[in-house]
């Protein structure tokens, strides 16, 4: 029997560590268990995960398992009494099945093999593509690039095959393949995941480049909050160089290539390619004008292809199936899978991959469950803080890079936070623009100043005070930002205030002409109430009141004194759900 | 004028008490790769924890750069801090989903139970409280990390009891060492 724990950041976090000790303690004597650690197989929701693979051969996958569950678990399987039916992940998942609308390309190997281990890479088909590739001509290679139509996975969604080309036909003896792993776009953790959890295929998607562009060198960028990904990634690299698999000569075809890691320092900008070479060169990461592009003067001056996380985790796929299979799935505009991180308030959070042209209903509703609590969908905010919010009336739409761009948000890296009726979309356009405006590289002056003068507006409007002409302003300076910005960054960072407008207005006006937060979330347009009729005088709220601003006798109404309320809303969640004396206003 | 300036402005830091020649073995090990900058700021960091202001301009002198510019990286990326922090460091998530699911709740929990700002150290030095922009576990939200490990999902009270359980364990640690 096989006992496999999922370990990556989330399980971990979840509680996975405990397991995999546990496991330790868990075989009845004389029994042999395997163990295997994992990365995650996407169902963050039910972490920590535990698969057993039974000597038949069946996989059993375990959710929300913790060490007195896995006891269980295994004392079942071992007594011959079979899987313990109540923490299988398809029972505790009640209505339908996260797994069974996906198609996994880029996570084809997440949750199935130990990412420390060249061995279970090889295993399950690892660096065959390599040494397809290598039998194939440079140019063979970007064919079959071409014809499976993929576009980079990591925001623009340039074709992936076209970078490599014009990198190929520089004729400069020094090139470089980067791999961006700086994700910064808050709420995408899909490369956090490949890293992880099957960290080889992306130094084989790496290598397979610079085979097909020339060049000797790859270097990855990855971002120092993933310390996990970084330490994979480094006993990947160390162990394919053992095996040959890096460096010269490999699987003596003469081609000779090596990776190595370059740890960013934090700053989301440096998810911009040209602001990412900046800092690989040491400088501070700014962005400069287009072109040239990286792929005639990248890294120090020489060409440079760079390609995103999971585009190079695509890579061996297309190499081991053909361009065609790929191809096969998606849309006319938009080919293959691509992998959505779906958080938020939703029932079944986690990594989803899925063929391009499935609606945004499928994902929310049919993959993630549907909102959490009962609540209202409102909107998905698709894209990160360069993408847009996107209401109910479009769920239906197909994804694809075209789609998603007309309805004013973005493919972008992938992430998808789900928001209900309890969101103030003006906040949330807020949050977003509060995150752009402190990542602003300050370079040009519309995307520094300008994030700077919208956040003003929009805090006023959340604090009470905004003005009737506020609307036309943020519209305007959104306008301008875009134009005049160098980068992606400035260029997408109103679009979040945009699109709030153009779905959401009536929220903007409510906050605006009536001075009320319609989903009671803005601090200065809410006030908690305790409810004369309902209030037993419990005393629970005024204890927990962190600035003692309830009072009332014991088994008396209570009453909050609004102008010592800091609105931190403890007073509503502690009293008890049988009461339900406090209500927000 | 400019010069004046700088000689006293490395007089002043000379008095400084941070131990240069931790960073020695960096240094050497960098000076001839260009471009290593930065890593060699997260090395130095590595080292004492924050950037003290003497090893940044050791580290111009060292790798020929103008310590502008040096400065200017060290204050460009959010990785970098140019004061002390605690030994522990909480990093609460500020991504979206964390936001969404009430991070702000749990930072008002947490500055009150520490008693401190966001980005400040408490006056035992045990905690330093600071924000990420997103630790990338958004179906947790929400999440803080400290030193390295995640926790969630939280609410306000359960981060509380994270922060108490490692306080005493820290302080029964502390104590210990003291007795022996």
């Amino acid at each position: 029997m096989k006992v496999r724990v999922g370990l990556g950041s989330c399980g971990i976090a979840a509680g996975a560590l405990e397991v995999w000790d546990a496991l330790h303690d868990s075989a009845a004597p004389g029994l042999e268990i395997e163990k295997q650690q994992t990365g995650c197989n996407g169902m963050c929701y039910q972490e920590p995960l535990v698969d057993i693979i039974d000597d038949s051969g069946s996989v059993y996958s375990y959710g929300r398992v913790n060490p007195q569950r896995l006891e269980e678990i295994i004392a079942a399987h071992q007594s011959g009494a079979g899987p313990l039916a109540a923490y299988l992940t398809a029972t505790q998942d009640h209505d339908g099945d996260f797994l069974s609308r996906q198609v996994k390309v880029a996570l084809r190997n997440c949750g199935h093999i130990d990412p420390e281990s060249l061995d279970d890479y090889r295993l399950s088909g690892g660096y065959a593509a390599l040494q397809k590739a290598l039998t194939l001509s440079p140019q063979e290679v970007i064919e079959e690039v071409k014809t499976s139509g993929l576009r980079g996975r990591g925001g623009a969604g340039f074709p992936t095959w076209f970078k490599w080309q014009n990198t190929r036909t520089q004729t400069a003896p020094v090139k470089y393949v980067v791999c961006n792993a700086d994700e910064g776009d808050p709420g995408a953790f899909m490369d956090r995941s490949v890293l992880e959890g099957d960290p080889h295929t992306v130094l084989e998607g790496m290598t397979i480049a610079g085979y097909a562009i020339g060049a000797r060198e790859g270097i990855i960028y990855c971002r120092a909050e993933y310390p996990l990904a970084i330490r994979r990634l480094s006993l990947a690299i160390q162990s394919a160089r053992q095996s040959g698999l890096l460096g010269e000569n490999i699987m003596n075809s003469g081609f000779g290539f090596d990776i190595r890691i370059k740890q960013g320092a934090g700053a989301f900008v440096c998810g911009e390619e040209t602001a990412l070479i900046a800092s690989l060169e040491g400088e501070r990461g700014m962005p400069r004008l287009k072109p040239p592009y990286p792929s005639v003067r990248g890294y120090w001056g020489h060409p440079t292809n760079i390609n995103n996380v999971e585009t190079f985790a695509n890579v061996p796929w297309i190499i081991n199936n053909g361009g065609a299979a790929f191809a096969a799935m998606g849309t006319e505009d938009s080919k293959g899978t691509k992998v959505f991180a779906l958080a938020g308030k939703i029932n079944r959070g986690g990594l989803v991959e899925v063929p391009m042209g499935i609606t945004l209903r499928e994902i929310i509703y049919d993959i993630g469950g549907g909102i959490r609590d009962g609540k209202r969908f409102k909107a998905v905010q698709q894209g990160g803080p360069a993408g847009g919010c996107i209401p109910e009336a479009h769920l239906d739409t197909p994804i694809d890079y075209q789609k998603i761009t007309s309805l004013g948000a973005i493919m972008g890296s992938g992430g998808m936070i789900v928001v209900d009726e309890d969101t103030c979309m003006v906040d949330l356009a807020r949050y977003f623009l509060d995150f752009t405006q402190k990542e602003s590289c300050g370079k040009c002056v519309q995307c520094r100043i300008g994030t700077r003068r919208m956040l003003d507006i929009i805090e006023r409007i959340c604090a009470g005070q905004g003005q009737p002409e506020d609307i036309g302003l943020l519209e305007e300076l959104g306008r301008q930002i875009s134009e005049a910005s160098l980068c992606g960054l400035g260029q997408g960072a109103p679009n979040p205030v945009l699109t709030t407008l153009r779905y959401f207005r009536e929220e903007y006006e409510a906050h605006i002409h009536d001075k009320k937060c319609p989903a009671k979330q803005c601090k200065a347009l809410i006030k908690y109430v305790i409810d004369a009729d309902k209030c037993t005088g419990c005393t629970i709220c005024a204890q927990r009141c962190p600035v003692r601003c309830i009072c009332g006798d014991k088994r008396s109404v209570h009453h909050i004194e609004q102008e010592k309320c800091i609105k931190c809303g403890t007073c509503l969640e502690v009293c008890p759900p049988r009461f339900s004396a406090v209500r927000v206003d | 004028m400019a010069c004046n300036l700088q000689t006293r402005l490395e007089a002043a830091l000379d008095s400084d008490t941070v131990d240069i020649s931790l960073i020695r073995e960096v240094l050497d090990y960098y000076r001839h790769q260009a471009g290593s900058l930065i890593t060699v700021l997260q090395e130095t960091q590595a080292i004492y924890g924050y950037l003290p202001m003497k090893a940044l301009l050791v580290i111009a002198r060292e790798l020929k750069l103008k310590p502008s510019k040096v400065y200017g990286a060290a204050t460009f990326y959010t990785q970098f801090r140019l004061q002390p922090v605690g030994k522990h460091l909480i990093l609460l998530c500020q991504g979206t989903a964390c936001h969404v699911n009430g991070a702000d709740r749990v930072a008002i929990a947490l500055c009150e139970e520490l008693k401190i700002n966001i980005g400040e150290t408490t006056a035992d030095g045990v905690f330093t409280l600071d924000t990420a922009a997103c630790l990338g576990c958004c179906s947790l939200a929400p999440v803080m990390m400290i030193d390295g490990q995640a926790y969630g999902p939280l609410t306000p009270d359960k981060a509380r009891a994270v922060i108490r359980k490692i306080y005493s364990t820290t302080t029964a640690a502390a104590g210990k060492g003291e007795t022996t």
